[in-house]
Order: structure tokens, then sequence, then C-alpha cells
């Protein structure tokens, strides 16, 4: 029986090319790995082998021939004796591609969605007032006691007590073994901590701040959030990211970003960002718990601010819960992180010239409640987003994207993201304070889309 | 490298030559077939076949325990096979089906396996040294007394994060063995074209790390130096660096025209240098078996091979539902 020889895929892209030269002739006997034929794909010429031997019994496709598709016979192969002329059996036509998956249908005709809105704590829980940087190493304690395979790794964590001194009092606790000091060497270190999720244990990994871990992103993104996926469900990867995120004051361009977007973007990744001191305990204590990875991102001027935290032995906050800091009835004021700060401080300003904001803390970026702000815009009508990222591809463009999609019935004015200004950092005082986000401009936007 | 001298007689069983023949012909017929398959069209995207090195896995694994791990770049075939996974699996994987490894969404360069405790296949050239060494600091951490084998190619062995590792390894004293798999050309670029130091088992002196040099084409020689470097990182030594000087007789890819190199670079490698071949000569020539004896291993393993194919295209695809899970646990 002759065998056909096909035209090969020789590139990833290829679906067809051009004969260039054929380097046998009709009657040549070739061996395996001898080089038939030179054949063009769309990237390279490329030398063809033999995997069979034979007789090269009839050339079905001339050089030069261009446009000869991928698994067209080129050729065919006969044993000694054998004639070419016998054809053999035509092959069953490939089997036709399967459709695509037709997009999920647009919601129909917009319903409330459920939202999850149970409190955060049980009425009556004695609350003790404490910093957002004492409830973060409060957390970090508490996990690191309740599972001896966390561990925290850093740069200046251990002996100096935490750049920021989240981590102080943490070497003395838990000893050099689950508190690493590392050299300022992010890229490697976060590729030693994802090695290591893989092997069993559950890292922190701080980051002296998130500006620096753009050296380590392609650990947090291609090994750390992929892995899972790619092995098929085998290989998943219990770690946290966390460290300050954003500008804090005065420093300038490289250390004054907002990551936010960035890492809600990506799929296999969790992203929390607290501003209260409670939820920065209770997210935290669940990012450390969690089988996947988690960025944790923290703001430096909060660390020092106080606030109420409830005094439980376990306190916990659930990932994908939104908080409602402020019901109001005729704005929506969605935001997260600092960004919360000046969303309060502008309802605030509002509420004396009678508008009544709602605000909504979305506490994290991934998973995203959007139920919480779609029930509050059906009730207001009216949204406004702020953050301190930059305006392109934000978060508050997702925001205003799935309430066009789900509630663009209940919009009584366009959605305005609020946002920092598209420039990178300035250093001067004058032109910082313009490129953040100000109370000032929120007060603005809502008088925008409330016609005022 | 110079051509091999005539097989001598070696101490080694011939229990464990005939392992040796076995596991690297297994790994060869595999990639050969893997090859057909990528022309054929059942194999897409990248596919990065370990044809020629294949003394390089089978040698250092031939030092290894239950529980140590491996963890390689994304020519990873030769890696999973010797390190025991099924070649039906690894297989499917590479034809994108439900049998494979990964349920078909990880593919050529992304396969991992628990029981065998082989961590990837990654993509990213040198990421998996890092890892490599986390997957050490967890067996320190849990005091177990495992060794991590960390491959890499003499590409990865010019980037960053290789020296970031090296540091805290050597600082830490992690339990891993860093191998570089030297087949001395970086995609199309020659090792001389990329560095002037070309002498990659000395990367690690600047870390105290010890290195050595070992004859990629020789399954012996490359055993007898995994042994050495298995026992150094038992001892609690810290890091040791093998630096294995190999040849890959395929391109870089499967879309590789190979331009960088003469054909007669090749075929001079193949007929003088052959890893295989060697072992076979060392069996004969010991009478370890005889050449029919051989044969039928040829053919047994031709089967296996043959198998694993006809898996990879009756399994069928990934269920379109594939698509949403096991993006978070």
């Amino acid at each position: 029986m002759a065998t056909e020889i096909l035209m090969p895929a020789l590139s990833p892209t290829m679906e067809e090319g051009t004969l260039a030269k054929w380097l046998v002739k009709e009657g040549d006997a070739v061996k395996s790995g001898q080089i038939l034929a030179e054949i063009e794909t769309d990237k390279a010429t490329m030398e063809f082998e033999a995997v069979d031997e034979g007789i090269v019994g009839k050339i079905l496709v001339a050089e030069g021939s261009a446009g000869v598709k991928v698994n067209t016979p080129i050729a065919l192969l006969v044993e000694e004796g054998e004639s070419a002329d016998v054809a053999p059996a035509p092959k069953a036509a490939p089997a036709a591609a399967p459709a695509p998956v037709a997009a999920k249908a647009a919601e129909p005709a917009p319903v409330a969605p459920k939202a999850d809105t149970s409190p955060d704590w049980p009425a009556g829980t004695a609350m003790k007032t404490m910093t957002v940087r004492e409830a973060l190493r409060e957390a970090m304690a508490e996990e690191m006691t309740r599972d001896g395979d966390v561990y925290l790794m850093g740069e200046e964590v251990g002996e100096y007590q935490g750049a920021y001194k989240i981590s102080q009092g943490l070497l003395d606790q838990f000893g050099p073994k689950r508190v690493i000091d590392t050299p300022i060497t992010e890229h490697g270190f976060a590729g030693i901590a994802v090695g290591s999720a893989f092997g069993g244990l559950r890292p922190i990994v701080e980051f002296m701040t998130f500006n620096f871990a753009m050296q380590a992103i392609d650990h947090i993104i291609n090994s750390a959030a992929k892995t899972l996926y790619m092995s098929g469900g085998q290989m998943g990867c219990p770690i946290v990211f966390r460290g300050p995120n954003g500008a804090a004051a005065r420093v300038g361009a490289q250390h004054s970003q907002d990551y936010s977007a960035w890492y809600a973007q990506v799929p296999g990744l969790k992203v929390a960002i607290p501003y209260s001191a409670a939820d920065a305990k209770g997210l935290l204590k669940t990012a450390i718990r969690d089988q996947n990875p988690v960025i944790f991102l923290e703001n430096e001027i909060l660390y020092g601010r106080s606030f109420e935290v409830p005094d439980l032995p376990d306190f916990t906050v659930p990932f994908g819960k939104a908080k409602i800091w402020r019901e109001g009835s005729d704005v929506t004021i969605v935001s997260f992180g600092i960004g919360v700060s000046h969303a309060l401080d502008a309802a605030e300003k509002l509420a004396a010239e009678g508008i009544s904001a709602e605000v909504i803390d979305l506490r994290t970026l991934r998973p995203l409640d959007t139920a919480t702000v779609i029930n509050s815009v059906m009730k207001t009508n009216r949204c406004i987003t702020v953050e301190e990222g930059w305006p392109v591809a934000s978060i508050g463009n997702h925001i205003s994207a799935v309430l066009m999609e789900q509630a663009f019935d209940y919009l009584d004015a366009p959605v305005i993201n609020c946002t920092g200004k598209d420039v990178p950092m300035p250093y001067a005082a004058n032109l910082e304070k313009h490129a953040l986000i100000t109370p000032d401009e929120i007060v603005a936007a809502v008088k925008k889309v409330t016609y005022r | 490298m110079a051509a091999r001298k005539p097989a001598q007689k070696s101490n080694t069983s011939g229990e464990d030559l005939l392992k040796y023949y076995r596991d690297m012909l297994l790994i060869r017929r595999f990639e050969e077939k893997a090859g057909q398959l990528y022309g054929m069209g059942l194999i897409g995207g990248f596919c990065h076949l370990y044809i020629g090195q294949e003394a390089v896995v089978v040698g250092l694994e031939a030092a290894t325990e239950e529980g140590d791990k491996r963890i390689t770049s994304y020519r990873d075939h030769g890696h999973m096979l010797a390190c025991g996974m099924d070649p039906k699996g690894v297989m499917a994987e590479l034809t994108g089906r439900e049998g494979g490894y990964s349920k078909g969404k990880g593919g050529s360069m992304h396969m991992f396996s628990k029981e065998k405790h082989f961590y990837g296949g990654h993509g990213i050239v040198g990421a998996q040294v890092p890892l490599g060494a986390g997957l050490a600091f967890a067996d320190q951490y849990k005091g177990n007394g495992r060794v991590t084998f960390a491959y890499f190619g003499d590409g990865a062995a010019n980037q960053g994060q290789v020296y970031e590792t090296f540091n805290m390894a050597a600082l830490w004293k992690l339990p891993v063995i860093f191998v570089v798999e030297n087949n001395q050309y970086a995609m199309g670029t020659a090792q001389k074209r990329s560095t002037s130091t070309p002498e990659l088992y000395k990367r690690g002196e600047a870390f105290g790390i010890p290195g050595e040099t070992v004859d990629g084409m020789d399954v012996l020689a490359v055993k007898s130096a995994s042994e050495k470097a298995v026992a150094h990182c038992r001892a609690g030594d810290g890091p040791y660096i093998l630096e294995v000087k190999t040849y890959r007789y395929r391109g870089h890819s499967m879309s590789d025209p190979a331009k960088y190199r003469t054909r007669e670079e090749v075929q001079k490698m193949r007929d003088e240098r052959d890893a295989i071949e060697h072992v076979r000569e060392l069996i004969l020539q010991g009478k370890h078996a005889t050449d029919d004896d051989l044969k039928a291993i040829d053919k047994e393993i031709k089967a296996i091979v043959n198998e694993a194919a006809e898996f990879s295209k009756e399994s069928p695809e990934p269920a379109l539902e594939e698509l949403w899970t096991d993006i978070y646990a």
C-alpha cells in the first residue's frame, strides 16, 4: 500500500505554504530523516524530512507550487516493486470545527441582583480602636499562630521590624525560620516564594511598596496566577503578595503608582484593597487562608489611621462583599482603598448642600461585588466612581461598563469616573496635590450627575 | 566536544545499562513521534523536542530518590518521561486533549504531576530557577531531606533572576541542584555570541556555589556527577551547579529553519557522540544483551509510543465547560 506524504505544518500559524523545491525525484529510495523538499512557510524556508523509508512513487505537487494547504498529499511513497498508481484509500474529511461558544446573552430586563447585606460582625460585639498598621500585624500574627506553614518573607520584615513597621515584633514571636529578611531582589524572592507555595507552604510576601513588585510581576502573573489552570487543577499557589500601593506623599513618579486596575485584570488572582482597620484585618486573614494567589493592596497614608475593630478571637471578612459606609438616596459613590476616605469627605460636604450620597467600598476588586453597586444605582439612579489610579482602563471604567450593560434603564445620567490625572506623579507639592483625586472633584462630579 | 572514545567496559550493571537504554530510547522515539504529529497538524503551537539530550535527564534521574522534585523549562517532554510520567498523558496534552496531564489546558510547555513531583513545564526563560529554589525552600522548611533539580539552558543562564536565586540559595543553603543543560544554542544564538564567559559551571563561584561540568552525551558520567551533587545537597551543604554539555539534534522548536548551524555539525554529533548509541555499545561489548534483545526493546518502546500516539488522537477534546474550571482553587 502506498503511503501518502502530506504537506506538513511547520510553524504554529502555518495553514498553507509553497513547495519551493523537491530534493528527490520519482524512483528515488529515501531513508527516514532524509530531506525530501524545501518548503516555504509563513515564517521561513524549512527543510522537510522523510518519516518513513520507501521509494518515491509519485510526486503529486510540483515544485514551485504556492498555496499548498497543510495535509494535502504531495507525494506517494511506495515499497519496492509496488505501483504508484494504486491510490491510497481516501481519508474521511476532518470533522468540522465546533462552533464557537455563543457569548452569554445580555441580561434581560434588570432585576435586582442578590447582594450579601449581612453585617460583618454580630450586633453588640465589643470593639477596640486600632490603627490599620496594628490590624495588619495582628492578622499576620494570628494566622501564623494558627498555621505553621504560613511564613513572612520580604525586605526588612525581620530585624528592621518592617520598613513601615507592619511586621513589628513578628521576628521575636516566630523566629527567623518564619520571618525571613531577603536581599533586595524582588524578582528572585517572589519566584522563590511562589515555588515554596507549589511545594506546600503558604507564604506572605511583603513588597516594600508595590512599585517594586513590577520587578516580580512575571512571577505574580505567569507563575502564581496561571499555574492552577495550566496544570488542569493540580498545582495551586496559596500566597499573599502585600504592601503599600499608590501614592504616599512627595516621593515622585516611580514610588507613587496605583496598581489596582493592573492586578484586577488578571484571572487567577484575587485582589483585596482595604480602607479601614477592621477590613485590613479581616480581609488579610481571609487572604492568608485562601488557596489562591491574593494581591493585597495597602496604603501608606492609611497605615496610621485609627478605626474601630471588632474584638473577636477570629474575625474575618469574606472576599467579594462590598461595604456600604454611608447610605444615601441621590447618588452612589463607588470607591476602594484610600478613595473611600475622599468619598466619605465628599459625602459629608454634599450632605451640607442637601445631596444624599451612598458610599460603597468595594473592598475586593476580584472578585467584584457588582450586585451591591447595581442595587444601589437602582435606588439612586446616578453613579460616580472614585480611585487614585490613572483614568485609562481604570476600575471605574469597568464599573461604568457593568452598569451600562446591567442597569442601563436605571441610569438618569452618565457615570463619571473620578480618577488620578493621566500624568506620572510630580514631586512639587502643588502639582502632586493636583495630580491626585480630591473631595472637591468628587463633589463637582456629583453635582454634574445630579444636575445641580 | 571530542569524538567519543571507543566504549570502555564499565562497572555499571547490565540491568542499569539496559534501563538507561530503554529510558533514553523512549524519549527519542516519543519525540520523533511528536514531531510527526506536529507535521500532521495534530499538535499545535510551540513544540520543543529533546532529541539528542536524552542522557541528561536519564543520568540525573538515576541518582534521585522518591520525593525529590524536578522543574524545568518548556523543553520538558524528556523530563516528564524520565521521572515516570505516563507517555499517554504527555502525548495527549501535546494534542490538547482531555486525557492530557493538564486536561489539554497546558500544552507542550505546561505539564505537571504532583504524584511524580514534577513541577512543570515553564514557558518564561529562567522563571523555573527561582521556582525550583522555592521548592527546595519548602523542603528545607519541612526538614524532609528532599532535593530539587532545577533545570535550565545555556540561554537562561544569562537571566538576572538566575543570579538573584544563586545568591539566596547559597545564603540559605537550599537543597537545590542547578542543572544547566548547555546544548550550545539559545534558540539560534550560539553560546559564544551570547556570553564572554562560557564556563557556566563557574557562574556560582561569586556566591560560593560549587560547580562542575560533565559530558552530557555520556549517561554514566551524568549519573555519577548527579550522585555527587545530590550527596552535597542532602548533607545540608547548600546548592550545587552541574553544567551538562549536550546537543539538540532538532531545531529550537518545530518552526526553526536552523540556519545558524550546518547540517554537517549536527550529523557529526549524531554519528560520533550519540548517547543512546554509546550505551548500546556498552551493553553489547559487556555482553549484557544480544542484538536481538535490543531489537526486542526497540519494538517494545515503539509499541508504547504508538499506543501513546493513538491515545492522544482518540482522547476527546476537553469539554467546553473546562474553559471555566481551574481558575481558582
